[in-house]
């Protein structure tokens, strides 16, 4: 996607970790085996419209994880931060414009407001993030464990643990409308996805980025900014859970804390299985598109099968597993033909 | 002297023994039950559980590795332990013996991933939390289960006394529990070649190679400790909340991992001490114990437990780096 067409190169989109042939091809088998299981139903627009309206919020979280992880960082703090900037994005809505109704230029202008609040808040909790891992050189798992539970902390003080409901319909649209029979979300997704691309693989800074996952020493010694690199990598972290948080508070018409916990871990395992190295340095926006529409083709397709959600959950954590050992069994063979 | 404790190795043990020295004396003058032994045994008794879970991290985090999945093991091992004890009957030893051997067992299946992906253990952990946990919860439907036989039901406890007014107190069994894992966990670490060897590994896993440690056998270990702990730490909060619910337990495992590197752990393995453990878990109970003694709103603890990890870590890491500056000047000149 974001490679030039005489350098476009398959094997190049996922840079070092997971083969990117691998996860099509286990896109495809999955496909293909749902599709004979669920006759006439796998296989229809509903159903991919359904996916396409699910799969961004995981998505813009996931984003938010894997650009951590490219600088071998980790952000336990994207949930809590989404939450948060959820909170005060309906706590303006729902104190200044009355929900459910269609709204005029002055409500127009209180949404935009809200909306604003809600990503600068995002912003300033990524700068937070940031600045303890970059200024004070606190292990990334540790600062933003302890940013997460204080975040998360202050949310449940500011709602009492209550939910803020209750959204004008315009906010409801982002959640929940289409254009042209694309989802909001899923717009808003191959966006945002693709400025990241571009941020990672076209501009000075996203190769900072994948330098300082390699070798942050040599990258220093470089002569690159190392702490102002890091410290956008966490800003760009926490502006990518505000705009998760703004499509999940308009899909769920609500906000609160805890929403979506469950999703922390997975993002991290979406990361990886979309070829992100957890020691930083490798891993690319096409690969985690790949991963993320794996795992959301497995969600869909058990639950139209009926399958126990959980039992998804379960399904998730084993692919993770079974194409971590598929790429070592690979490696392994290459380097004993390289060796022989 | 602060010199001399800058460079003391026990440095983090001492700090924390000070707040939590400041802390019991401003809240014993503060409310009138913080100091009673009712309080100290409430406060031992509830945090039994997470105590004997924070030891089996520890071990993990010397090691160089992390488990985040033990909390699905111990629901694991809570719904087979009380399934069979329900359907089948028995006892006490034995709940604690299949709860074990269902941690162990779970575990070994961490530990050899570990060893043969080379994928980092955070990594493998979560896959395996939520294998463990998924399969669990479609299997089980996850449903809640009370009906425990009677002798579940009572408690074995050291001694008990009756205070003035009438209310019995006990030294229970997960009391006991909590300071035997204590005990055996630092005795395996400081006392053990095994516990010397985890060090080793953590502190420089190709060295341990060099050394001619045998790398598998040491991983399977410290991830069937871990499973084992969250075994015995299963049945003790099966037993103290006499009910066995899905979510109890897991979503809590990085509430350990903040207690145990409150403690000193190094999150990069090689360090950490058990002492140390105890200090860090002793002052989240103290928090929310001091905290809710004083009748702050429930919603306050989480953000005082949070600013005191965010504090705690940013103090040490600058601290850690300020000396790291001063030394490098040293060599220069």
């Amino acid at each position: 996607m974001t490679d030039g067409g005489a350098r476009f190169d398959l094997r190049n989109l996922l840079g070092g970790g997971s083969d990117i042939r691998t996860l099509a091809m286990l896109l495809v088998v999955l496909m293909g085996a749902f599709a004979v299981l669920l006759p006439g139903e796998f296989l229809r627009a509903a159903t991919f419209q359904a996916m396409a309206f699910q799969l961004p919020e995981l998505g813009l979280l996931a984003l938010a994880m894997a650009v951590t992880m490219l600088t071998g960082g980790i952000n336990l703090s994207i949930i809590a931060t989404a939450n948060m900037c959820g909170i005060v994005t309906a706590a303006i809505l729902t104190r200044t414009v009355p929900g459910d109704v269609a709204v005029g230029a002055a409500g127009a202008g209180y949404i935009l407001l809200a909306m604003t609040a809600g990503l600068v808040t995002s912003l300033l909790l990524g700068l937070l993030n940031g600045f303890i891992v970059a200024y004070l050189g606190v292990s990334p798992i540790l600062a933003t464990l302890g940013t997460m539970t204080l975040i998360d902390g202050i949310a449940v003080v500011l709602t009492k643990g209550r939910v803020i409901s209750g959204f004008p319909r315009a906010v409801l649209a982002i959640g929940n409308g289409d254009v042209l029979g694309f989802p909001v979300p899923m717009v808003i997704f191959l966006t945002t996805a693709l400025a990241v691309g571009v941020l990672l693989n076209r501009t000075p800074w996203g190769v900072s980025v994948y330098m300082i996952g390699s070798n942050q020493t040599a990258t220093e010694f470089s002569g690159v900014r190392v702490r102002s690199v890091l410290m956008r990598v966490y800003m760009l972290s926490g502006i990518l859970c505000g705009l998760a948080s703004l499509v999940m508070i308009s899909r769920f018409n609500s906000a609160k804390s805890g929403y979506a916990a469950s999703y922390l871990l997975v993002t991290v395992l979406a990361s990886v299985l979309g070829g992100v190295d957890p020691g930083g340095g490798f891993g690319r926006v096409p690969g985690l598109i790949l991963a993320l529409s794996i795992l959301q083709v497995v969600s869909s397709g058990l639950n139209l099968l009926g399958v126990s959600s959980h039992l998804t959950v379960a399904l998730w954590g084993g692919i993770i597993i079974f194409i971590t050992s598929l790429n070592l069994l690979r490696s392994s063979r290459r380097l004993s033909k390289r060796s022989a | 002297m602060w010199r001399r404790l800058r460079t003391h190795p026990q440095r983090n043990e001492i700090f924390l023994s000070f707040i939590i020295a400041a802390l019991s004396v401003y809240l014993g003058l503060a409310t009138r039950e913080f100091f009673s032994l009712e309080n100290l045994l409430d406060v031992l008794l509830s945090y039994s559980f997470l105590g004997i879970m924070s030891a089996g991290m520890l071990v993990v985090l010397i090691s160089g590795g992390i488990d985040i999945s033990f909390t699905a093991i111990a629901t694991v091992a809570q719904y087979t332990m009380s399934l069979i004890i329900i359907n089948y009957g028995g006892n006490l030893l034995l709940a604690f013996l299949i709860a074990g051997a269902v941690g162990i067992f779970l575990g070994s299946v961490n530990g050899f991933l570990i060893h043969y992906l080379k994928v980092p253990a955070i990594i493998i952990t979560i896959a395996t939390l939520n294998v463990f946990y998924g399969l669990l919860i479609a299997v089980t439907k996850g449903r809640w289960i009370y009906a425990f036989p009677t002798w579940f039901y009572r408690v074995p406890s050291l001694f008990s006394f009756t205070t003035a007014d009438g209310t019995e107190y006990a030294v229970t069994l997960p009391i006991v529990l909590l300071v035997a894992v204590f005990v055996s966990t630092a005795f395996l670490l400081r006392r053990t070649a095994v516990g010397r060897m985890l060090y080793a590994l953590g502190g420089n896993q190709e060295a341990a190679v060099r050394m001619g440690y045998n790398i598998l056998r040491l991983r399977l270990f410290v991830y069937c400790f871990m499973g084992l702990l969250a075994g015995v730490a299963s049945v003790v909060q099966a037993e103290i909340v006499q009910t066995v619910a899905p979510n109890s337990i897991v979503g809590r495992e990085l509430e350990v991992l903040a207690a145990v590197v409150l403690g000193g752990a190094s999150i990069t393995g090689g360090t950490g001490t058990l002492p140390g453990t105890v200090l860090g878990v002793s002052l989240v109970a103290m928090m929310h114990n001091g905290l809710t003694l004083m009748g702050v709103s429930s919603y306050w603890h989480q953000v005082f437990v949070g600013a005191v990890i965010v504090i705690s870590v940013s103090v040490t890491a600058w601290s850690q780096r300020a000396g790291r500056g001063r030394h490098r000047v040293e060599i220069e000149v």
